[in-house]
């Protein structure tokens, strides 16, 4: 009995945790979303009415921002991954003794903070950063033209800081691909192109799956990288989100649009897995 | 260029083949002939240089100086996916996210081959393995594995077929097993190959002919046999198996023969069996050569007298004498149990004999042990 009992045991801390800071929050969330003001109530003050319409009212009003978070996160995540991936081969494949060295620079910025860094970016592509003049030195923008506040810093913000989890899955994926196999494609008439597609990509899914979804949920929930670097113009559903629930207060909406996106991410991440998914991952 | 080093074919010769990183030299000046169709072995320990070898004669490594041809086009610098030889790595290298249907139709789909499926299906039936084909790799045992990456080369019917230690991750049943396939698939398609071992039994169980590898250069070239019968350097003498050698002097001549002097007792040397540059040689004798008798038993051919067995090994089909000669050396004699039992104990008196013609003569300069402090079986891969 007690050999059966271990193991249970063993996941009790895992569940209570989960129960605690999970399941309650998300039962509490999914009963806010289908509230109603009090009439006559202060402001903040909800009642239960089951109203799912809710749901609809707050869609409609933030399609918009709807759309710029996937769009926005769609972005980072193929910039990520275009990065990443030469980078990840060449920690795994080239670095020889700089392997570990290069890896902790990867997570290096972790060392700061991630508000610190966005902040920092902002001072980057500012007008006294270097990269403005540059850029208007070599006639690529025009002098009227900032890079602040534009869907363009908020994108770079997420890329820059989303890069790590997509450079350290890439790189645990690539790094196990035996060198032999690649010799032995090209063994068998496969050129550096064909190799690259017929066994090092396929190969490295595992990697390329897991480092897209670690960085396309977080950066369609993400709301800092459109605070700080972004416009009005800019705002992502995660800014609605802050304003909802800490400016207007208005937690109704706020809840069924965190909902709403929980759910919208779900769905794409399930598709996504099952189009590309490989064994290893299900 | 492409087309033409892709439908190359004919010997492999090699050019004074050169391969350096930094100080260290891997190969160095190496000319050598392999002609088509042959079962050749590259025999060495590690690090003398015949897995860079093979490296470059598959593209694999940039030769520092030297060519390499095949027939009459010269493929040195030709990429390796555009030579038409192909290699069994030494852990066979499959490809682990495609079915054994798909790693040995690789080879075939990047030349747009048509038939493909009848090609794949022929080799699998030569492995005997047909019921794998979508199986993936690990799904696979070692020896299964092995006859794939053997399948997954030979489907493509290259002009040379590489084997870089092949059987060096089985165990030693299996190998014996695969040692005698590998030879007989390798006569079934008619392929020339090219097998890089640090096992000498391996390399004179399959191979015609043999290059042994000593510190990049070749130490001496020929068939098992001529390898194991005559030597040409302590080197070889102790690699291929084990040899008595005996410090001498060459003392005159007699006819086709040289007499040499043992510490005083004479024995015949054929000439023909002779590398000595001067007068100073080592005799050499196979262990299994040697015949021990009693000092009242007469004896033909060479004798040496005076010797007692010192240590007495039975083995089953052998037994192992140790015996020690009045000069203060130890000679290792192999006897036949014909009889079932060991005729000598420890301590006898007795006296060694063998066929004058048994005997090779090394130069006199050599290291008598050389080759023979390197344990070839418990060695890693270079």
């Amino acid at each position: 009995m007690r050999k059966i009992r271990t193991p249970y045991l063993l996941l009790l801390p895992g569940f209570a945790f989960l129960f605690t800071f999970f399941i309650l929050p998300i039962i509490n969330l999914a009963q806010t979303s289908t509230q109603t003001r009090i009439p006559g109530g202060d402001t903040g003050q909800y009642e239960q009415t089951l109203r799912f319409t809710n749901y609809f009212d707050a869609f409609i009003e933030n399609r918009e921002q709807f759309t710029r978070s996937f769009v926005y996160a769609l972005l980072a995540t193929l910039l990520a991954l275009a990065i990443s991936y030469p980078l990840a081969y060449a920690i795994a494949f080239k670095s020889g003794k700089y392997k570990n060295v290069l890896l902790v620079l990867v997570i290096a910025p972790f060392f700061t903070s991630f508000l610190l860094r966005t902040i920092a970016w902002k001072q980057i592509l500012g007008e006294e950063g270097f990269v403005v003049p540059t850029l208007r030195t070599f006639g690529i923008i025009s002098d009227s033209t900032t890079l602040t506040s534009t869907s363009f810093a908020v994108v770079m913000g997420m890329t820059y800081n989303f890069l790590p989890f997509m450079t350290l899955p890439l790189f645990a994926s690539i790094d196990r691909i035996d060198p032999k196999t690649l010799e032995a494609s090209g063994d068998l008439y496969a050129n550096g192109i064909t190799t690259f597609r017929k066994v090092t990509l396929p190969l490295s899914m595992p990697g390329v799956v897991a480092g897209t979804l670690l960085t396309f949920i977080p950066a369609a929930g993400d709301y800092v990288n459109a605070a700080i670097l972004g416009s009005p113009n800019t705002k992502m559903l995660g800014n609605v989100i802050e304003s909802r629930y800490f400016r207007v207060v208005d937690y109704p909406t706020a809840a069924a649009l965190s909902f709403t996106l929980m759910v919208a991410i779900l769905i794409l991440v399930t598709l996504y897995i099952r189009k590309v998914g490989t064994e290893e991952l299900v | 260029m492409t087309k033409a080093s892709i439908e190359a074919r004919g010997d492999l010769r090699l050019t004074r083949l050169t391969k350096s990183y930094g100080d260290f030299t891997a190969v160095d000046d190496l000319s050598l002939t392999i002609p088509k169709g042959s079962f050749f072995a590259l025999l060495g320990p590690s690090g003398c240089g015949k897995t860079t070898t093979l490296r470059m004669i598959a593209g694999l490594e940039e030769p520092t100086a030297g060519s390499i041809y095949l027939g009459e086009t010269d493929i040195t610098t030709t990429k390796p996916y555009q030579r038409p030889i192909n290699t069994v790595f030494q852990n066979y290298a499959l490809f682990p996210h495609l079915t054994i249907f798909e790693n040995i139709a690789f080879g075939l789909r990047r030349r747009g081959k048509s038939d493909v499926k009848e090609a794949v299906e022929k080799v699998l039936n030569l492995v005997e393995l047909p019921h794998l084909a979508q199986r993936k790799p690990t799904q696979l045992s070692g020896g299964q594995q092995q006859r794939i990456a053997l399948a997954r080369a030979i489907v493509n019917r290259p002009a040379l077929l590489l084997l870089d230690e092949p059987l060096g991750a089985l165990d030693l049943k299996l190998r014996r097993q695969m040692q005698i396939e590998l030879k007989w698939i390798q006569k079934e398609v008619g392929l020339t190959f090219v097998h890089v071992t640090h096992d000498q039994e391996e390399a004179m169980t399959m191979a015609d002919t043999i290059a042994v590898m000593n510190e990049g250069q070749i130490e001496q070239m020929g068939s098992p046999a001529d390898l194991y019968d005559n030597p040409e350097t302590a080197y070889v003498a102790n690699f291929l198996g084990q040899s008595n050698l005996i410090k001498g002097t060459i003392s005159g001549n007699d006819g086709d023969s040289q007499i040499v002097d043992l510490f005083g007792q004479k024995i015949s040397l054929p000439k023909s069996r002779s590398h000595a540059v001067d007068n100073s040689t080592y005799a050499g004798i196979r262990p299994e050569k040697f015949r021990i008798s009693l000092l009242e038993t007469p004896v033909k051919g060479n004798v040496l007298t005076g010797g007692r067995i010192e240590d007495v090994s039975y083995i089953g089909v052998s037994t192992q004498y140790q015996v020690e000669m009045p000069w203060g050396q130890e000679l290792m004699v192999f006897e036949q149990n014909d009889d079932g039992v060991a005729p000598f104990k420890k301590g006898d008196a007795v006296n060694i004999s063998w066929e004058p013609a048994f005997t090779f003569g090394l130069r006199g300069d050599e290291d008598a042990t050389a080759g023979s402090e390197v344990a070839p079986e418990v060695l890693d891969e270079e």
